[in-house]
């Protein structure tokens, strides 16, 4: 096989990063595709060297290395493993840009499956709008409010459409109505004496369906003494996009944001999702070309910070109340293995009056929810999560806490399929932090 | 053989899912931690005993090379499939770890993690010492086919040590148990230090007996500096010669001092020589003593600075000294060529100085660290692959580095084993005849060639390894 312009693209864009990779194997044991699967193909290993194959035209980029690439979760706990620090990351997204580009220019596209469609549609037109989302949000409240959802379960319609997608209607928070929401562009006054400006990060998925948690968010960072502000023209942070291989999308939405956040004058841009977070923290990333806009990201991914972060800085947090029981924590796998936050989360937890903080085993490990890993693989993402239902039962804890929307989702979905949802809660660690403090 | 035929012969041993055929599988399993690519016709995934027994029997039938393959972290090319054919991905056996603790043994199954043993034994007070680098990825299959053994192998020798019992499927397809469960056993030939080491050529290890010990209840660590490697090469040979025994000795060069300075500095001295890092274990009172006598003794060879640990936070920084030294040199070129020529212990100052002259006369990147302890080192030449020209004078200063450790009385490797990189010297070492002994034994066992071929023996003709 020749190298094709795509391969020329891929060396281009990760050969040499993929060289980097000495191919020692450190990165199995840290990998949870490799664990389930069993396969070296489904290993950073394994496909860091798909990609070198690809890359000199030895393999080809749709038919070999696209599902590899596919069915990674894209934890990123293999770059902490890693002993010679490649930069599996790069690596994995220059690969998801060149699958997708191809995809696109060959028109395949057409061709698709309903799904790939239906992916694009989505990342392209619904995400990069909060106006849309929120209106799907919106929707979705009215659709709890009326009932509608008990019918819906029951008759399991949705079911009978997608089991992934029946699966997840059940798991869905309950919603915000829309009277109670925060608006962009509105500055919250500080609770105690004002300490800093930060600007607050809502995300779009956090701000269709979770805007219960941005809402507490807020109200905590004033507790500890920031007066908030919510930057009128912000977007999607683009993760999504990335991950899927929209860079060019992902940029225009990280120069948005920059320029929105930049003109809040604040002195920490905050989020309270890891994966947003992460993408934030590696805007730099993107503008490899772009000198000028490389500083300005550099600046920005600097005053980047996940709220428990703040929560520790600024802290302590005025906890009144008691919680009840046995507190256990999943990591978000973008919060720890790329924004390297793993001790405030448990931090705050271990401060909490009344519970008893436990560790899970393997807490550090993916729940493959993977942003939206769990709807493109639903059976791959929960022959995991089953494994890691199984350690969380061994804490027997009553509260499980994440700190991405995504991994609280799929922990949601573990407590119902290993049936606890009546002894067991997953919450947002907001959420928690809020209550103790008196916020509801 | 076509590769359909291959695969409908796989499908009456194995369900399909553990049959991998596609291309994107077959480069997964094509390479190592070493060198080279080589891609199978198939890979198989076997979960027991019968299974590779009749693959095995099958293979002799079609005449097809049969590669077992474990964690593929092997630095001498010890699973390539060099000849294409079958490989056997023995990751995803069926595991199994007994700790017996009344009989100190560990019964374990070749796919179980080496780690997975050292913390089971450790958890009930006992000691499985054999630690490669891998050991938390490496499996112990390819552990004890490698004889891989690590940084204690001074104080408690190598991985051969500790195997006294094994089943093995032979390389024409029998299962076979060599040894037992007893420490003590002439019964016959030892044919289970013959496959301990044998690289996967002499059978496919299923299961293993190994021997463990009381676990030492208490360690100290020290880190010394020397101005002159010749004054720490006096050091550690002093230190022996004094009676203890250390259960690591680590020796970084210069070069290495300065890359993991440069990577992550540490406050490391950049212009010492040399750094040697010594582990003491044992008995809390004995320890407290010996490392006493351990820091004299640097001193007494001129070290410019000692640091002895007072706890585990300190013990840690001191060891990351050593760890760094792999991602620090990767920063230098992307193709890292490690070598393990050992020699007897108090060679190491004219290895050393061999190696500099090496480094000197190919104008490499080479540096040097190792187990000074029990002379294994590890010299590295950090170079580019696709740099055509510099791979010519690495294949030349690979082969002037192994004629110096045999004739400083050593050997071409401590620990990585064979495997195809070193093949082409093994007479160099072995003389023609002490070869060939070799060989009639892999002739006799192994008649079609089947097990792991291409490995330990040089091709006819061969004299050096081929890189670029």
């Amino acid at each position: 096989m020749q190298q094709d312009k795509y391969a020329l693209k891929l060396y281009d864009f990760a050969y040499e990063a993929a060289n980097t990779c000495v191919q020692c194997g450190y990165c199995l044991p840290a990998c949870p595709t490799y664990e389930s699967m069993g396969k070296e193909s489904q290993s950073p290993r394994g496909r860091i060297n798909l990609v070198k194959m690809a890359a000199e035209g030895k393999i080809d980029i749709q038919k070999d290395l696209a599902e590899p690439i596919d069915l990674c979760l894209g934890c990123r706990a293999c770059e902490v493993a890693c002993p010679v620090n490649v930069p599996y990351g790069e690596i994995y997204e220059a690969a998801k840009e060149v699958i997708t580009m191809q995809q696109q220019d060959k028109e395949l596209v057409k061709n698709s499956s309903g799904r790939v469609k239906m992916q694009n549609r989505v990342l392209n037109q619904l995400f990069p709008s909060n106006k849309r989302l929120r209106t799907l949000g919106n929707l979705t409240w009215i659709y709890q409010r009326i009932g509608m959802y008990r019918l819906v379960q029951k008759s399991k319609i949705i079911n009978k459409i997608s089991e992934p997608m029946g699966q997840f209607e059940k798991i869905l928070p309950k919603l915000e109505s829309p009277f109670e929401r925060y608006k962009f562009g509105q500055v919250f006054p500080p609770k105690a004496t004002k300490k800093m400006t930060v600007a607050f990060f809502p995300g779009c998925i956090m701000d269709a369906v979770m805007s219960r948690v941005n809402r507490l968010t807020i109200e905590l960072l004033q507790c500890v003494g920031c007066e908030v502000v919510i930057p009128k023209q912000q977007n999607c942070c683009g993760a999504l996009h990335t991950h899927q291989g929209f860079i060019k999308k992902a940029t225009e939405l990280a120069k948005a944001n920059i320029e929105a956040f930049e003109s809040s004058a604040a002195e920490y841009f905050v989020n309270n999702a890891g994966g947003c977070g992460a993408m934030l923290r590696e805007y730099d990333k993107l503008f490899k070309n772009e000198p000028e806009w490389k500083e300005r990201a550099k600046a920005f991914v600097n005053k980047t910070k996940d709220i428990t972060e703040v929560l520790v800085e600024l802290g302590p947090l005025p906890l009144k109340k008691e919680w009840n029981g046995i507190i256990t924590y999943q990591d978000s796998c973008h919060l720890r293995n790329v924004q390297g936050v793993m001790n405030e989360p448990r931090y705050l937890l271990r401060s909490i009056p009344g519970a008893t903080y436990v560790e899970m085993e393997e807490s550090d490990r993916c729940c493959a929810s993977g942003g939206i890993y769990n709807l493109l693989h639903f059976e791959e993402s929960m022959k995991i999560l089953d494994k890691k239902m199984e350690k969380a039962k061994h804490t027997n804890a009553k509260t499980i806490v994440t700190t991405n929307p995504g991994c609280l989702l799929q922990m949601r979905l573990g407590v119902e399929r290993s049936n606890l949802q009546h002894e067991v809660e997953a919450v947002h660690i907001v959420e928690v932090l809020a209550e103790t403090c008196g916020i509801n | 053989m076509e590769q359909e035929q291959l695969y409908k012969l796989m499908q009456s041993i194995f369900p399909e899912k553990r049959i991998l055929t596609d291309l994107a599988d077959r480069y997964s399993y094509s390479f190592d931690a070493s060198f080279g690519e080589y891609l199978p016709d198939i890979v198989v995934q076997p979960s027991n005993k019968e299974e590779i027994s009749k693959v095995i029997k099958l293979a002799n039938e079609y005449k097809i090379p049969v590669y077992p393959r474990g964690s593929a972290t092997s630095l001498s090319g010890g699973s390539l499939a060099v000849k294409g054919g079958i490989v056997l991905d023995m990751s995803q056996y069926k595991k199994k770890l007994i700790i017996d603790r009344e009989n100190l043994l560990a019964i374990v199954s070749p796919s179980v993690i080496t780690a997975d043993i050292h913390k089971q034994a450790e958890n009930v007070g006992l000691f499985y010492p054999s630690d490669p680098s891998s050991s938390h990825v490496s499996t112990i299959g390819g552990n004890l086919l490698e004889n891989s053994s690590g940084p204690k192998g001074l104080k408690y020798g190598t991985t051969k040590e500790y195997v006294i019992g094994l089943e093995v499927v032979t390389p024409t397809g029998e299962i076979i148990r060599t040894g037992g469960k007893t420490v003590k056993n002439v019964t016959g030939y030892d044919l289970t230090r013959l496959i301990v080491g044998s690289e996967g050529t002499l059978g496919v290890v299923t299961e293993a007996i190994l021997r463990l010990i009381p676990k030492p209840q208490a360690r100290k660590t020290l880190l010394a500096s020397f101005n002159r490697l010749i004054d720490s090469g006096h050091a550690i040979t002093n230190i022996l010669s004094a009676g203890i025994l250390p259960s690591a000795m680590e020796l970084m060069d210069n070069a290495c001092i300065r890359a993991v300075e440069n990577y992550e500095p540490s406050g490391l001295p950049i212009d010492a020589e040399a750094i040697v890092i010594i582990e003491i274990d044992g008995h809390m009172a004995a320890i407290e003593e010996e490392i006493k006598k351990c820091e004299e003794i640097c001193r007494l060879h001129h070290a410019i600075e000692i640091k002895v640990a007072t706890n585990e936070k300190e013990r840690d920084s001191i060891w990351k000294a050593r760890k760094m030294v792999s991602p620090a040199i990767t920063q230098m070129g992307p193709t890292k060529i490690s070598e393990d020529a050992t020699v007897p212990r108090s060679q190491i100052p004219k290895m050393m100085e061999k190696l500099y002259e090496i480094r000197e006369k190919y104008e490499l990147n080479l540096v040097v660290f190792g187990h000074a302890g029990d002379g294994n080192l590890h010299p590295n030449i950090i170079t580019d692959q696709r740099n055509k020209e510099e791979m010519k004078r690495v294949e030349d200063a690979v082969s002037e580095i192994f004629e110096a450790a045999v004739e400083l009385g050593g050997t071409l490797s401590g620990e990585h084993g064979i495997g195809t990189l070193k093949a082409p010297y093994m007479e160099m070492e072995l003389g023609k005849d002490g070869l060939l002994m070799m060989k009639k034994i892999k002739e006799a066992w192994d008649p079609n060639d089947i097990l792991n071929p291409g490995k330990i023996f040089p091709q006819p003709g061969q004299s050096k390894v081929v890189l670029s």
